[in-house]
């Protein structure tokens, strides 16, 4: 049985996401982006993962009590993510807004996956989502990953390093098995959603370039108006 | 008890359920919004436990996780048909793994206020996609039995305005937009919900009751066809029939 597939896009506006493990650097590069498409008579809307005001506080409560199961967890996420699509994505798509979404439905394809949900189950669960116009995927190996997290951030949390599976006792040990087998579910779906590739070891101004590149080539003629874009600096 | 058959699944079993440890047995009584199912769950409850089963009794929006986030989202304006599909799922998952599962290990008897039919049924009448919250749904236990109590729109608006005296938002479908005044609101909706009720039955085996009859009547149905499914209980330890008790 083929698997589910999203919703073409019907709207006016353009939907652009990113894909990667944690680590990956792809929040701050859909920011420079972000403020790259900004421009007069375009409007830009920005929606992440696990923000819904309807929603997150549930999230936030299961994670701190540790409530959730595999089936819970993949279904609470959708459930956040319905109510920004209903709300927020779908809306400023038909106003012919650019949207710019950090983790989307590919984000739970791989997670609940890994977490034990059936895949085909989780396809069909997100199968109401719009299918973006770019898909950009930053990746990283897991070691520069890891380094990121812990030289950064205050700590790992107990959910992103998939503590939940017992992979592991010792938290980094289980973020390192974890977030692996996410590379591995997002590297295997890579040609069939569409990823452009982004290697996220190179510099900032490198992966940003690359990224306002694929949006000019790919998008380009197609975005909605707006005057003539500054000249982008390296 | 009669010798069982393993439960199963719908679909995908969900990790970590191992079916064959299940010995208790899982009712589930479903029904539009008024008929009367609160009413007959208690009364069960107190027979039930009086012949010497343990009962766990459910419901929707109860859980641990997600029930204070619906409630407060019922109470808000902006909840849209997919997020209320899904946070009730979620809800029900909750209950499905944390309460229900659990309770059926231990042999308990689980009486639950609707299942995920309840939960199809409002998406269908939002004009969601049938095939996705049927396969959303389906990593749900197939029950022991389903008891549809079945009732038409007008004994639904008669037990509410004498009943409650009151229309309630959710319960009227207002969030549909079918018409301004709650109560052509109520009856279009619950039109819908039964319909939708009804083109689920054969799917999944629903025993209709007719639940336009007197409580005590619908009570002695189902105290009947228990009974048989746990291969007789004695019914002298029925206690009288009790006062109707609030909904909800």
């Amino acid at each position: 049985m083929p698997l589910p597939t999203l919703q073409p896009n019907r709207y006016k506006g353009k939907l652009i996401i990113v894909e990667g493990i944690d680590g990956s650097g792809k929040s701050t590069q859909l920011s420079l982006l972000a403020q790259y498409l900004r421009a007069p008579g375009r409007p830009v809307a920005y929606s992440a993962w696990n923000s819904s005001p309807l929603v997150k506080e549930t999230t936030r409560r299961g994670k701190k009590k540790e409530m959730f199961t595999p089936t819970t967890f993949s279904l609470i996420h959708a459930t956040d993510f319905a109510d920004r699509m209903e709300r927020y994505i779908i809306p400023m798509l038909k106003a012919g807004a650019v949207v710019c979404a950090d983790r989307y439905a590919f984000t739970a394809y791989a997670r609940d996956v890994v977490r034990g949900v059936s895949r085909q189950w989780v396809r069909n669960l997100y199968r109401f989502a719009v299918k973006p116009n770019l898909a950009f995927y930053f990746r990283v190996p897991l070691e520069v990953a890891i380094g990121r997290i812990l030289g950064g951030r205050d700590a790992i949390k107990y959910y992103e390093a998939g503590m939940d599976l017992g992979l592991s006792r010792n938290i980094v040990e289980s973020f390192r098995l974890f977030q692996g087998r996410i590379l591995e579910e997002y590297d295997a779906m890579a040609a069939e959603m569409g990823f452009h590739i982004i290697d996220a070891t190179g510099s900032i101004e490198k992966q940003q370039q690359q990224m306002r590149d694929i949006v000019d080539r790919e998008l380009g003629i197609t975005l909605p108006a707006s005057s003539p874009r500054p000249e982008t600096r390296a | 008890m009669t010798p069982r058959t393993p439960l199963r699944f719908y679909g995908d079993p969900l990790p970590d359920v191992d079916t064959g440890e299940l010995q208790g047995k899982l009712i589930v009584i479903e029904g539009p919004d008024a008929v009367g199912r609160t009413t007959q769950i208690d009364r069960l409850r107190t027979w039930l436990e009086a012949s010497g089963h343990a009962v766990l009794d459910t419901g929707m929006a109860r859980s641990a996780l997600a029930g204070k986030g619906i409630q407060q989202a019922k109470e808000g304006n902006t909840f849209g048909p997919l997020t209320m599909t899904l946070f009730y799922t979620t809800d029900f998952a909750d209950r499905l793994e944390n309460e229900i599962i659990p309770a059926l290990r231990a042999g308990f008897v689980v009486l639950t206020d609707r299942y995920i039919y309840s939960i199809i049924a409002r998406a269908i009448a939002r004009g969601e996609n049938r095939a996705w919250i049927e396969n959303v749904a389906s990593f749900a236990l197939v029950p022991h039995v389903v008891y549809y109590l079945r009732a038409e729109v007008p004994d639904l608006v008669s037990r509410v305005v004498v009943g409650r005296g009151q229309f309630d938002y959710w319960e009227s479908g207002m969030d549909l937009g079918l018409s301004s005044d709650m109560y052509d609101s109520f009856v279009k909706y619950q039109d819908k919900l039964i319909r939708a009720l009804d083109s689920m039955s054969d799917r999944y085996g629903f025993v209709t009751i007719d639940a336009s009859r007197p409580p005590d009547s619908i009570f002695a149905d189902l105290q009947r066809s228990i009974a048989h499914l746990f291969g007789g209980v004695s019914r002298t330890a029925a206690p009288r029939p009790g006062r109707g008790t609030q909904s909800k």
